[in-house]
């Protein structure tokens, strides 16, 4: 839906905490402690994306609210996520956690360069990304079309209420959805940690989620392919954007792109496949 | 805000479930729960001679709503033709060599069964498909691919088989829209209200109220679309599409849902309209209605033409009567009139299974 | 023709077996609420009563910086200088709600426009710019309102650039291509060093250069006119107003208009809309440019208010703001989104500073920095509660025919009062009697045109 990107860019924030927990744990260069991480910030993100949905979505898709109302939800449930971070969160935790200042980076990993391709080098921290996110990517990929939760998902998605009729309950499919969308933003937050270790603040992860966005819509929103194409197309452009025409111009070379893109294909690289996208 | 994307013309046509259409908002049978920004009202029957007098006279109504535009077509002539028109989709052949003709003035019925060509028909016609071979010629000029807000202004006009009105709009501003299409003055005219930009307007008005008055809903002008009864909520479609001013008015299943006292007054409602002069083309599974209000019926089957006569001549035409009637005209009793044709026999019966008689 | 009595329906309209109902469902809203009471009275005034309460309550609220009203002023800053952020908000609201309220675009980068509005003010008359007019042919006095055109002509012009290659999109691909749209602008404005000033801006913009007196040597409307009950924040915020009341006129003129049935109409169903002979791209495009140059004024007097332009304030979330602000009023409606508007400026601003309210001690300025989770808590309770927003729209769509609608609410009233089974409405017998008898003394139609006042039609605001 609509308001995703200021979702998912409010989860991110909260998968950023749980790398929190190591913290107290010391210094630890394993994998384990970054797979323990991981799952805690999936824990928390895919746990508020369930709750908002709850809270939040149920009663507006039980009126068959239009989908202007879903984003301006989504903006508020994102502005009270965000605050409570930055002003609640330090009164609970006694200072530890949230305020308006950038956490102190936890250094679990220390960049080390492994091997170069073509005189770029490559880092653990880039293997580790990669693989985790091709990894994840493809479990999702498979849960999707191979399982019957997927295809209950799927049928959802093109036609709601003969889904309904052929058994599959839509409230569990949306929450489900809802929660895997949590859970990969949770990962995805440890990932972006590990690379931008002083990222973790309150008003974090809001630009992340709006090229998140971009990236699900230039692929194809239905379509999760499209979505990895898209994400993918979206970092390697802007990054030889920024090589081509100078670091500050990385932005506009993403935005441009998208709209480039959208003017020749309307419905993203590899279209939709999940049936008409309701907007 | 509703974005509705529901496959523009023809959605769920071919396959009869266009009453299962998704209007594409999330539990749209909830919607009367959520409105946007109005209250559900009291229904608001104004007794219009009230307060416009002129229209209690049928005739001055009949005379505002009559079509006001250069036709070539002379009345007899074809107004619009079909000229072997071929229109495949890759492998799929829907329409395959089809030709016939609208003649100004009349009534014409486009019937067959499910899946026989009858949307694409239509939609080739009012130039949303191009033909793949052959031509649609429509008053002269030939029909090539056209933006749909310009085969309106060319001069046809539709209705749809599942209702589209402007639910939030009151019938008499779902009139004007149509009215609308035919005005000349735009933005700045309405930005500054030139002399011109409010004579439209109140000619807009007054003509739409004459044609809510001719379609039998003048006393409805007030209220929402979305609370008028199902059968005036057809009806204000109808005049929705005359004020569009159109030199042939397609009506796409007009009848559907209703009792026989609708159809009946459906069809003097069609008569009517002839009679102001308009050329109507009309779809329909009802073979009493089409048979009672028609001057001419042509029939499709499997993308072709299988017949093209008077009533009479095609009720009883063997094929026809094989392909979609079911049983011969004379076999029947008065009450099944109207249930004969949709006991169709549809594309997996060719030539007669059960139709011994024929 | 006979008007059929209404078949037992659904709300879709298929029909049931239920039994009928004489009156269509009015147990799910209350009916007859204070606005709709307050609206049902007001449309029943003639045009020039209207003129005569709508004139003295502008008069009012033009005044309100200045009568130092005990609550509403506010205590941290400026009361002028809010008012003033008020009144540009309110203008962009109005811009705002054509492309989103009224034509149902779902527009996330309209401060973009905003952004352009001010940046060709200042590119033309700030001295960092090179592309300062001020020093060749324009005089600094009047520099800013010439200046203005020029920023309304080239928004404009923004608006048909951007909305010719995506308004083909729809919903959320529409609202993501707008605020890369939104975003590019700004990045443009912080990377174009030599052109915007990058990241320093440019300041020194031009303002109308009015009441120069000795204490004021720049005129009323600079910001050394800091002080004292006329500070430059009243000034701006008149200067405002004008431009608001310009704007809900001519917006007023379109709505009741084929645009503004256009719009709604494509709003409701954009391919019956077409189908219909709409040209649903055409008006799309001029929704865009409306709203784009009614940002681009709102631009011009941000610049000339604050002098300093900078690209940080044109971000995303000032767009998301802004949308807010649109929502949160009544989306479509051009009084509340101004009521959005008003919020979303005057209530941060409320409590900063304040010690104590109505004797209760509180800690103003840490309740102001909530300002974003009261916001957020508004928004979603709101968009659960009330998602047509506080004011909700109310279309008047004809330019004409309003004795009509009189006509029909005496007579559902009429019905109402005579053996409804429904239930007593304690509001409608009250307001029947009042409408009857204004209904009843204005002379109804006789002969060929509509009983219209010589007035060139009703408009209501």
């Amino acid at each position: 839906m609509l308001g995703m990107f200021g979702q998912y860019a409010t989860l991110m924030l909260l998968g950023f905490y749980p790398s929190g927990n190591a913290y107290d744990k010391g210094v630890a260069l394993t994998v384990l402690y970054l797979g323990i991480a991981m799952l805690g910030g999936m824990l928390v993100a895919g746990g508020a994306a369930v709750g908002i949905e709850r809270v939040a979505y149920r009663p507006l898709r039980r009126r068959g609210a239009p989908s202007l109302v879903f984003l301006i939800t989504a903006i508020g449930m994102s502005f009270i996520i965000q605050e409570f971070v930055h002003f609640v969160l330090p009164k609970l935790t006694g200072g530890t956690l949230g305020g308006v200042n950038a956490q102190q980076p936890i250094r679990l990993v220390q960049p080390e360069v492994q091997f170069t391709i073509g005189g770029a080098p490559v880092t653990n921290i880039t293997l580790v990304i990669i693989l985790s996110a091709l990894v994840l990517a493809l479990a999702t990929d498979m849960f999707i079309n191979r399982t019957k939760f997927g295809r209950g998902i799927r049928a959802v998605a093109q036609d709601p209420v003969t889904a309904t009729l052929m058994g599959v309950s839509r409230e569990r499919v949306i929450m489900l959805t809802f929660l895997i969308g949590g859970i990969l933003a949770g990962a995805a937050a440890l990932l972006y940690t590990l690379r931008v270790p002083n990222g973790i603040i309150y008003s974090g992860g809001f630009i992340l989620g709006i090229k998140a966005f971009c990236a699900a819509v230039l692929g194809g929103i239905g379509n999760l392919r499209g979505a990895l194409l898209g994400g993918l197309l979206l970092g390697v452009m802007e990054n030889y954007g920024q090589v081509v025409f100078g670091t500050e111009w990385r932005d506009v070379v993403a935005f441009a792109l998208l709209i480039i893109v959208l003017m020749f294909r309307p419905t993203g690289i590899l279209g939709e496949s999940l049936g008409r996208a309701r907007a | 805000m509703s974005t509705h994307d529901p496959g523009g013309i023809g959605a769920g046509g071919e396959h009869g479930d266009e009453h299962l259409a998704s209007s594409g908002r999330a539990d749209s049978s909830r919607a009367d729960l959520y409105m946007p920004g109005a209250v559900l009202e009291e229904p608001a029957i104004v007794d219009v001679a009230d307060v416009r007098p002129e229209l209690a006279n049928p005739e001055l109504v009949d005379a505002m709503v009559a079509p006001d535009r250069t036709v070539h077509a002379k009345v007899g002539e074809p107004l619009l033709q079909m000229q072997n028109v071929t229109v495949q989709f890759g492998g799929l052949v829907a329409l395959d060599d089809v030709s016939f003709d609208i003649r100004r003035g009349e009534i014409l019925g486009l019937i067959g069964p499910n899946g026989a060509g009858k949307t694409t028909a239509f939609n080739a016609m009012t130039g949303v498909y191009r033909p793949t071979k052959g031509q649609v010629v429509f008053d002269g000029s030939t029909v090539g691919k056209l933006k749909r807000y310009r085969i309106t202004q060319r001069g046809i006009a539709r209705t749809f088989q599942n209702i589209r009105l402007f639910n939030e709009m009151t019938a008499l501003e779902n009139v004007v829209v149509g009215s609308d299409a035919r005005h000349r003055t735009s933005v700045p005219g309405a930005l500054f209200r030139t002399p011109r930009h409010r004579r439209e307007e109140r000619d807009a008005i007054d003509r739409a109220l004459a044609l809510l008055e001719f379609v039998g809903v003048g006393g409805r002008a007030t209220e929402k679309a979305r609370n008028l009864s199902y059968g005036d909520q057809r009806r204000l479609e109808i005049a929705r599409a005359l004020a569009t001013e159109p030199k042939l008015l397609c009506l796409d299943e007009p009848a559907a849902g209703f009792n026989p006292a609708e159809k009946e007054s459906l069809m003097d409602l069609i008569r009517h309209i002839r009679d102001d002069g308009y050329t109507v083309l009309l779809i329909e599974h009802d073979m009493r209605l089409v048979r009672g209000v028609t001057d001419r019926i042509v029939v499709l089957e499997f993308g072709r033409v299988i017949a093209d006569g008077t009533p009479d001549e095609v009720t009883s035409d063997p094929k026809v009567i094989a392909a979609y009637l079911g049983v011969p005209d004379s076999e029947l009793t008065a009450d099944e009139g109207g249930t004969g044709a949709d006991r169709a026999a549809g594309p997996t019966t060719e030539g007669g299974s059960g139709d011994a008689s024929a | 023709m006979s008007t059929s009595t209404p078949a037992p329906q659904t709300p879709e309209g298929r029909p049931t077996s239920m039994p009928p109902v004489g009156r269509v469902a009015t147990k799910d809203r209350p009916h007859g609420g204070v606005g709709d009471r307050f609206r049902l009275w007001w449309d029943a005034q003639a045009r020039p009563t209207q003129w005569l309460i709508g004139v003295p309550f502008l008069i009012f609220i033009a005044l309100v910086p200045i009568l130092n009203i005990p609550v509403l002023t506010t205590v941290g800053t400026n009361f002028g200088g809010v008012m003033a952020q008020f009144g540009m908000i309110a203008l962009i609201a109005i811009g705002l709600n054509v492309v989103v309220g009224q034509a149902g675009l779902l527009d996330l980068g309209y401060v973009g426009f905003y952004a352009i509005g001010a940046y060709t003010v200042a590119i033309l008359t700030s001295p960092d710019s090179p592309w300062n007019q001020t020093d060749e042919w324009l005089s600094k006095d009047w520099a800013w309102l010439a200046a203005l055109p020029i920023a309304v002509a080239i928004t404009s012009l923004s608006g048909l650039i951007l909305g010719s290659p995506t308004l083909r999109l729809r919903g959320d691909y529409l609202a993501i291509v707008t605020l890369g749209f939104g975003e590019i602008v700004r990045l443009l404005a912080d990377n174009l060093d030599e052109l915007t000033g990058g990241g320093q801006g440019l300041r020194g913009v031009a303002y109308p250069r009015v009441g120069v007196t000795e204490e004021l040597p720049n005129g009323v409307f600079s910001a050394g006119n800091a002080a004292g009950t006329l500070n430059s924040g009243v000034w701006w915020y008149w200067l405002s107003l004008v431009f608001i009341v310009i704007s809900l006129l001519l917006v007023g003129n379109l709505e009741r208009s084929r645009v503004g049935r256009a719009w709604v109409a494509i709003r409701e169903d954009e391919d019956a809309a077409e189908i219909m002979g709409v040209p649903t791209f055409r008006f799309k495009l001029w929704a865009f440019v409306i709203g784009a140059s009614i940002g681009g004024v709102a631009g011009a007097l941000y610049a000339g208010q604050v002098q300093f332009v900078i690209p940080t304030n044109f971000n995303v979330i000032n767009s998301v703001l802004f949308l807010c602000a649109v929502v949160l009023g009544g989306q479509g409606n051009k009084l509340g989104v101004i009521l959005g508007a008003f919020i979303i400026v005057y209530l941060p601003n409320f409590f900063l500073g304040r010690t104590e309210l109505f004797g209760i001690p509180i800690n103003g300025n840490e309740i102001a920095s909530y300002r974003y989770l009261f916001f957020g808590i508004a928004l979603v309770v709101l968009m659960i509660f009330r998602p047509q927003g506080l004011i909700p729209v109310r279309q008047k769509l004809l330019a004409y025919g309003r004795e009509l609608y009189v006509a029909a609410r005496r007579a559902a009233q009429a019905a109402t009062r005579s053996g409804s089974d429904d239930g007593a409405r304690p509001g409608a017998p009250a307001v029947a009697t009042a409408s009857g008898t204004t209904g009843a003394a204005r002379p109804t139609a006789g002969g060929t045109r509509t009983g219209e006042s010589t007035t060139d039609g009703e408009e209501t605001r």
